[in-house]
């Protein structure tokens, strides 16, 4: 009896701080979607007309675009380079690994604002680096931060360079794992390298590419310090640089309209749950 | 030349450029605060050393109290580590190694919240902490962070392998009680999970931006990640002092990570593949 009790003690405080700071928080987020408030006067109910009006709002659908974009440009250079890391990585007469590891590491332990100041001098458009190599191989200097492309390449860059060794070393923890028994039976059957990499390396890592995938889907939608630290609250030039939870963040908090902001967050939340559910399916249906 | 030593030729410069690109930021970082601002803004880029670096770091020290933020991220991160450690360890220990009704549901509740993206939340979780009055006050940055679902999970994976059984059985038989056994037995074997944990918590808490932007309204209470980012914005002619700042709030994260590495890169790693 009194060891029940003491369980339920110890495995209170999560369910209590649940309880008050998520649960609460999202009812309340629902409630507010449904109603016009700036935070300091009376909360009128406003219907649906948040929602409605955010299906016709240009900038929220940018907002939705830029986030799309960015995450696509981040995303497909960050596995691509991670797996060719863990591969290098991976090969049995490799030395000082953990050096490697901890070097491809170290961009990830950082702070996103300390990542958006730096990355902010080497996309500079007059003194940046990324300039100066430009020009030093002849070609023309480029305006990275009042190219609308330029801004996500600058955005998508730094998530490139802060998560890429993360992922690496997920894939390498993913390939070690993999029986070496596995490889000695397919080179008895007469498999080549090839066939094996794609009969035996890819099916066995689906699980980790799995996880790696989710994993960036969330994180990129969610994507706010970066744009917010390089080019401000407006998103910077042509608000090329406003991402949903910078949007969000703008709405609630720079302009005081709660209510939109909070069905804004509802707005976010289903685009991830979907692009989720899509990326698992896309990811899972080929294994079968 | 064979064949191999051909091939892990090219291995070694794959995996040496890769690694100077990903150092070359942290290495431009320190050219440029030592540098002057009118160094950086130079064509083409200096990209050694220069002797400014105290100059800078004594602006950065005049224009923001750096170290009073400083103190505040420490105490922040600091506390919330230790309380994460303990709630988690707590619950991770409870779910792991003990039966009770509703225990099966409750941890996949638990699992559930993870899924929940922070952000939809903020504008309510804002108005809660108001009417907590809790807004400019670090209470809004450590009591909703105390405890939380990851931890709990992942210490519930490392207590019900590590913990063996029989131990709590003796313990049992000598009249420890839950409290008892988890001090006694569970905490010194938990230990080298407390290392990942903490070093997950404390970097997260250190480098958090969105929340104490919103929550922080005095600027005493500033954490370096919002002291910083004020700089990049009131000062940004003043360039080399803003790369002084950064550079001062990153290093020490960077000491703490090289000494813990090890450890928590293969707990990242075991993680993830284990799912």
């Amino acid at each position: 009896m009194w060891e029940q009790r003491a369980l339920y003690v110890a495995i209170s405080p999560f369910y209590i701080l649940f309880a008050v700071f998520g649960l609460f928080p999202i009812g309340f987020s629902l409630y507010l979607a449904f109603h016009k408030w700036d935070g300091i006067g009376v909360m009128t109910y406003n219907g649906l007309n948040n929602f409605k009006y955010m299906l016709t709002d240009a900038e929220f659908w940018q907002a939705v675009g830029n986030t799309f974009m960015i995450w696509i440009y981040a995303t497909i250079p960050m596995l691509f380079f991670a797996l060719i890391i863990a591969f290098l990585l991976h090969a049995p007469f490799v030395k000082f690994r953990t050096l490697f590891r901890v070097g491809y590491f170290l961009p990830n332990v950082t702070s996103i604002v300390a990542v958006a100041i730096i990355f902010g001098a080497l996309f500079a458009n007059n003194y940046g680096f990324l300039n100066y190599l430009l020009q030093s191989v002849g070609l023309p200097v480029v305006e990275w931060l009042n190219a609308p492309w330029g801004i996500k390449v600058a955005i998508s860059s730094m998530v490139v360079w802060r998560w890429t060794g993360y992922n690496a070393v997920i894939y390498l923890a993913g390939l070690q794992s993999i029986p070496q028994t596995l490889y000695e039976a397919a080179k008895i059957d007469g498999a080549s390298g090839i066939q094996s990499f794609f009969r035996i390396t890819i099916p066995m890592l689906r699980p980790v590419i799995l996880f790696t995938v989710i994993t960036s889907t969330i994180g990129g939608m969610q994507l706010f310090t970066e744009p917010q630290i390089l080019v401000g609250n407006d998103g910077g030039a042509g608000a090329a640089g406003m991402t949903i939870v910078l949007y969000l963040y703008r709405e609630s908090f720079i302009n005081n309209y709660f209510g939109y902001g909070a069905a804004v967050g509802w707005g976010m939340f289903l685009i991830i749950a979907l692009f989720s559910i899509v990326n698992w399916k896309l990811v899972q249906g080929k294994s079968s | 030349m064979t064949s191999k030593s051909l091939k892990s030729l090219v291995l070694y410069i794959g995996l040496i450029g890769g690694m100077l690109i990903s150092m070359f930021p942290f290495y431009w970082l320190i050219v440029m605060s030592t540098r002057t601002t009118s160094d950086i803004y130079k064509f083409p880029p200096q990209l050694w050393f220069g002797s400014e670096l105290w100059n800078n770091v004594s602006r950065v020290l005049q224009q923001i109290d750096f170290w009073g933020a400083f103190m505040n991220t420490l105490f922040v991160s600091g506390l919330v580590t230790v309380l994460v450690l303990f709630f988690d360890s707590l619950a991770g220990f409870a779910f792991a190694k003990f039966e009770f009704p509703g225990k099966k549901w409750l941890f996949v509740l638990l699992l559930a919240t993870m899924m929940v993206p922070s952000q939809l939340s903020l504008v309510p979780s804002f108005v809660l902490m108001a009417t907590f009055g809790w807004v400019g006050s670090f209470k809004a940055l450590i009591i909703p962070g105390m405890v939380n679902a990851f931890g709990i999970f992942w210490i519930r994976q490392y207590a019900t392998e590590s913990i063996p059984n029989d131990l709590l059985d003796a313990g049992r038989i000598d009249g420890c009680n839950f409290f008892r056994l988890y001090w006694n037995v569970a905490l010194p074997i938990l230990r080298p999970a407390f290392a990942f944990l903490g070093a997950f918590t404390f970097i997260g808490v250190w480098n958090d931006y969105l929340w104490p932007l919103i929550v922080l309204t005095d600027a005493r209470k500033y954490t370096l990640q919002i002291a910083l980012s004020q700089l990049n914005g009131l000062y940004n002619t003043d360039y080399a002092m803003v790369i002084a700042g950064t550079l001062l709030a990153v290093i020490p994260l960077i000491v703490m990570f090289l000494f813990i590495s090890r450890q928590f890169i293969s707990d990242i790693a075991a993680g993830a593949v284990k799912d």
